[in-house]
């Protein structure tokens, strides 16, 4: 009997580890652990011996099925392990083929540019307003101390609707609007479309974009500007950038300015883009004449303010080196994809 | 306006370089927008005096010519014929670059060694426009005498640089020396030097001569007359040549250059006319005649407006005011007594003259911009002693000087404060004061407050802030510290309508689309090329008066045309999809007739391999997700003329009326020379804005499982989905949670005629486990009322 018992284990251990799948593993479990099994069976027959053998003959038996049941196991792991291995090993892929894609779209390079100057602006206080592209010639003109026969009225200059409306041929005119409806404090940018009466080329079109800016309260002064509009720089183009103000002429503001700041592409060292003077001409800017706060009700000996114009698509283009203004109209998707 | 350094430099001592004046003057107010050095032109260039001229043994149009430059004679071959021999010409030596690039050697030319090249103007740099008449073809042969060999640009002056200014409208006092010569000074903080006028002037008296009068006192604001006899025309010496050309006016004759120079120098425009020629001895300033025709000196006959102010001697017109000479009294070879002008006509009439005759002067563009009527007198004393000067004439005695309504400054008050407060400064009277008296300014320091009167040629100067900015730009912008507003907080942000648009435009670019700009206006013809009958309110667009071409002389009143543009530029490009979004206005007009109303509108537009009806449906359906508008209605529209007929909907929310969409139809897509299906969308923003939601609300997430049942049914085709929907919709109110269709079919398994439709429907009670019975009792009514009312039967 423990003869038996020995070589079931000897030859069951043999068995299992000589098994390739999970089932002959089983048909061996069957074979051994069974309720016809072979182990089984000695125990059954256990009645046949003599009492004082049973218990050794029993623990023996139950040693040898643990040995089994420990290899039976063993031997599923290592089968089990074998065949994810392998399942994995077959489902390699090539990891070099093209994604499968869900195609994202673009925002147009020129309102991206007008998300990110809102966003510093709006990060100073100010408030997004906007105005309406067919203005009248008092606010595009008469209000903002345009002189009755100053050139950019001409018909070579500004698109004409009939004698009292015009395209806009400048953001400014949102400055009229919002000093008419508002009470100062003010700060305030405005997006837009502006239109003058140019033919395309690489760098003019019938159609552009400004964007205005206006701070209307007590004791604004010119270092106020310079300030606002130095972090304005800085935060834009990069805490590098800096900035230049030159005096300069628009009928709306006195004193005006014009902001350079230091050229972007060679930061000063001079380059093409900025002719060799290290300098790029940003921006326009002044304290708000006090005929225009008087025009708008505003009383000048009380409040006085800046107000400031920029061309989004100049800085734009200036920004992602593109030399042709009329690609931003010509809508190629090849284009627009460079922006997504 | 050109500023020769040289030039300057007889007013002002300039102790920095160009590049130093150049930073200097534009960070005061005077832009440089280039410097020109002329040197470059003229190395390697000498004067040499022409010795011997001799015909060309091989050659009819070549000459040999001995030349003297100096330390040797030089052998030229050349084929210029305007010389002779003591003619001093400029000569380029062996190894000299001229302007064009051209490297001279010594060569052969026909058997004759040339040793150097004589050049003329234009070899040299100078603009063909600059050219004296009788040199343009030919040498520049010098007046005066030299010393052969001499480096002709130092010689001349030429060794200089010239600035180039931008002077901005307001200062029309920088357009000539003296005022660029006195920005100068006050930016270097140094003095300014007037020319001394001097004259000689003869016993016999101006006004004993002629009789001056002005009938048009709003047109002509002053006239100074004075007489020269004895003059002389002939070609002006070299320097006074050189000073024009560098300032960029053509040397024409001694007269003429005068008058110019004085111009350039002082501003004031001046005319000549022969004396001869005014047999009436008489000025009459006044209106032109009724259709009255006047031919200038340009030799053109021009048609007068009544309105011209014109130089008459009583009755013959002799010039337009301001504007231009005529032929008749013009100054020749033969004149000998000069009346000379010195005058100042109104801005605005001469701006319309110039305007109405089309004809735009150096003197009609001074007067436009506004001349100071004070330096008149100054002006016609200095022209006259520089002609005096370069002819020997005689002065007459005296000026006559019309000036009916002379100049008088107004003096203002400036607040030391005011200027403070707005520049952010702390200025004393003193500096102030220090300040504006460099520019001529007239200060009167009462400690806070300074009573300044501007100079006459400064009629910008006229409220506070105009003395606030001469500070401010004197001192230096630079040198102003920078500091932010002080804090009143303010709120910043966005618009709700921009909020909108940002949700709106992420949502599509998520789905691939690409934003595009397109221009505002469109042709006229583009409604109608997207189909829209002549009756539309689509047609009654906004036209330009003064548009730039057909093509964009209309303001749009639908973004469908410049979508479909769009398209097309892409299909042209070979791009073999395209799909793309634009949010803009749309314009109309009102009622009233005054502002036209704007619109912003939203279109979609899309072609490509995987492109269909469902699909720009499906980037609607997701976009409004994005402000949680979620029921939609769909009707089926098949009367709108851009759309197939049958594939077209009209977009509902809460029954309003959110826009169009489908497919293009054939004939619109053909008009843009496309041959693919192209779809559009084009949906009112507005109404879009009214109906969005920002705020999202939180459901709480169930609790309890849900049960899936599927259904298949049959039925007739022409039954719309949206008919079967409308069935599954009350039930949503109670147990039904949702619905999906996921399967339509029409075959060989199905009749003819009918279809065959599967969904899945999801069942659940939000507050507790559903049971298999309540589900049942639910999904049987649902089956009967699709079996009732729309004839569906169970597959």
């Amino acid at each position: 009997m423990r003869e038996k018992l020995e070589n079931i284990q000897e030859q069951g251990i043999e068995e299992i580890q000589s098994t390739t799948n999970l089932k002959e593993l089983e048909a061996l479990r069957v074979k051994y652990l069974g309720k016809k099994g072979e182990i089984t069976q000695i125990l059954r027959g256990m009645g046949k011996l003599p009492a004082e053998e049973r218990p050794i003959i029993g623990e023996l038996a139950n040693k040898v099925r643990e040995r089994i049941t420990k290899e039976l196991v063993q031997s599923k792991e290592a089968l089990d392990a074998k065949a994810l291995e392998k399942k994995l090993s077959e489902e390699a892929i090539d990891v070099t083929m093209p994604g499968s894609k869900m195609p994202l779209g673009s925002i147009h390079p020129l309102r991206q540019s007008v998300e990110n100057l809102e966003e510093i602006f709006i990060s100073m206080g100010f408030k997004v307003v906007e105005g309406p592209e067919i203005e009248t010639v008092e606010n595009n003109f008469d209000a903002l101390n345009a002189p009755k026969n100053h050139p950019s009225r001409d018909l070579s200059d500004t698109f004409y609707i009939t004698e009292d409306l015009v395209l806009r041929t400048q953001t400014s005119p949102v400055q009229i609007r919002v000093m008419k409806e508002t009470k100062p404090p003010i700060r305030v940018i405005s997006p837009g479309r502006c239109f003058r009466n140019d033919t395309p080329d690489a760098t003019h079109s019938p159609m552009f974009h400004q964007l205005e800016g206006l701070v209307i309260d007590k004791n604004i002064t010119l270092g106020d500007l310079k300030g606002t509009l130095e972090v304005f720089a800085k935060s834009f183009f990069g805490a590098h950038t800096q900035t230049k103000f030159r005096p300069h002429h628009f009928p709306f503001t006195e004193p005006s300015a014009e902001m350079d700041i230091t050229c972007f592409k060679c930061g000063g060292k001079g380059c093409s883009m900025c002719k060799g003077s290290g300098w790029i001409e940003l921006l326009g800017a002044g304290m708000v004449h006090p005929n225009v706060l008087e025009y708008c009700g505003i009383d000048s000996e009380k409040y006085s303010g800046f107000a400031f114009g920029m061309g989004i698509d100049r800085i734009t283009m200036a920004k992602h080196d593109i030399d042709d203004i009329r690609l931003f109209f010509e809508n190629d998707q090849r284009f627009l994809q460079q922006f997504r | 306006m050109l500023g020769p350094k040289k030039w300057l430099e007889n007013y002002v001592n300039i102790d920095i370089d160009a590049y130093d004046l150049r930073d200097r003057m534009t960070m005061s107010g005077s832009n440089v927008e280039n410097i020109r050095n002329l040197s470059k032109n003229f190395k390697g260039v000498v004067i040499g005096k022409v010795e011997k001229i001799v015909p060309h043994e091989n050659a009819d149009k070549l000459v040999v010519v001995t030349i003297d430059i100096g330390t040797k004679n030089l052998q030229i071959v050349t084929g210029a014929t305007n010389f002779k021999e003591k003619d001093y010409v400029p000569v380029a030596l062996e190894g000299a670059t001229l302007a064009g690039g051209l490297v001279i050697e010594k060569g052969e030319l026909r058997g004759k060694v040339s040793e150097g090249m004589m050049c003329s103007h234009e070899e040299l740099g100078i603009s063909k426009s600059l050219i004296p008449e009788n040199m343009k073809e030919g040498l520049w042969i010098l007046e005066g005498q030299y010393e052969p060999g001499v480096p002709f640009d130092r010689s001349l002056a030429l060794d200089d640089q010239i600035l180039e200014f931008e002077i901005t409208p307001n200062r029309p006092d920088c357009l000539n020396m003296i005022g660029l010569a006195r920005e100068v000074a006050a930016t270097l903080k140094t003095d300014l030097h007037y020319p001394e006028v001097k004259l000689r002037e003869s016993a016999e008296k101006t006004e004993e001569m002629v009789t001056i009068k002005i009938d048009d006192p709003q047109g002509c604001h002053r006239y100074i007359g004075r007489i020269l006899k004895n003059v002389k025309v002939k070609p002006s010496p070299d320097w006074l040549q050189v000073l024009l050309m560098k300032a960029g006016v053509r040397p024409i004759n001694n007269i003429v250059d005068a008058t110019n120079y004085v111009m350039l120098e002082y501003g004031q425009p001046l005319h000549a006319f022969d004396l001869k020629k005014i047999p009436s001895k008489k000025i009459v300033v006044k209106k032109a005649g009724e259709k009255e025709t006047f031919r200038t000196l340009d030799n053109v006959d021009r048609k007068l407006h009544p309105q011209t102010t014109m130089i008459t001697d009583g009755n013959k017109p002799l010039a337009i005011a301001g504007v231009m000479g005529g032929l008749d009294s013009e100054v020749d070879e033969n004149t000998a007594e000069i009346l000379l002008e010195s005058a100042n006509f109104d801005a605005d009439r001469i701006r319309e003259t110039s305007k109405f005759l089309n004809l735009r002067t150096e003197a009609s563009s001074r007067f436009e911009k506004g001349v100071d009527k004070e330096v008149a007198l100054t002006a016609i004393n200095r022209v006259s002693q520089l002609i005096q000067t370069l002819t020997d004439c005689e002065v007459l005695e005296g000026a006559i000087d019309e000036y009916p309504a002379p100049y008088h400054p107004s003096t203002i008050e400036l607040r030391v404060l005011k200027v403070n407060q707005l520049l952010g400064t702390r200025f004393t009277s003193e500096e102030i004061e220090k300040i504006l008296s460099s520019l001529e300014i007239n200060v009167v320091n009462n400690g806070d407050i300074l009573k300044v009167t501007p100079p006459s040629f400064r009629g910008d100067l006229v409220k506070e802030v105009d003395y606030i900015e001469e500070v401010a730009r004197i001192f230096g912008y630079d040198e102003i510290p920078s500091t932010m507003p002080e804090a009143t907080i303010t709120v910043g942000g966005v618009n709700p309508s921009t909020k909108v648009e940002n949700l709106l435009k992420t949502a599509l670019k998520a789905q691939g689309l690409y934003e595009v700009l397109t221009y505002s206006f469109v042709s006229p013809k583009s409604v109608s090329k997207i189909g829209i009958p002549y009756d539309s309110p689509l047609q009654k667009i906004i036209q330009l008066r003064n548009p730039l071409g057909e093509e964009t002389s209309a303001m749009r009143t639908t973004l469908m045309p410049s979508m479909m543009e769009v398209l097309e530029r892409n299909y042209k490009k070979g791009n073999a999809t395209m799909m793309a979004f634009e949010i803009g206005r749309t314009f109309s007009k009102t009622p009233d007739g005054k502002m036209p109303l704007e619109k912003l509108k939203l279109v979609i537009g899309m072609y490509g391999e995987e492109e269909d009806f469902y699909r720009i449906k499906g980037s609607i359906e997701e976009m409004l997700k994005s402000l949680k508008i979620v029921k939609l209605d769909f009707v089926k529209e098949p009367h709108h003329p851009t759309f197939h007929p049958g594939r077209c909907a009209n977009i509902f929310s809460q029954g309003n009326l959110l826009g169009t969409f489908g497919e293009v139809h054939p004939t619109v897509t053909e008009n843009y020379g496309m041959e693919n299906r192209c779809y559009l969308a084009e949906l009112d923003f507005e109404e879009i804005l009214e109906q969005g939601i920002l705020t999202k609300k939180y459901q709480p997430l169930p609790k309890y499982p849900s049960i899936l049942r599927d259904i298949a049914i049959v039925l007739r085709d022409h039954i719309e989905i949206a008919e079967i929907e409308k069935i599954f919709e009350p039930y949503l109110e109670g147990i039904l949670e949702s619905y999906e269709l996921f399967d339509v079919y029409q075959g060989d398994q199905i009749d003819k005629g009918y279809k065959s439709i599967a969904y899945s429907l999801i069942y659940r009670d939000f507050d507790k486990t559903l049971k298999e019975k309540e589900v049942n009792e639910v999904h049987e009514q649902i089956l009967k009322n699709l079996e009732e009312n729309i004839g569906a039967s169970l597959r």
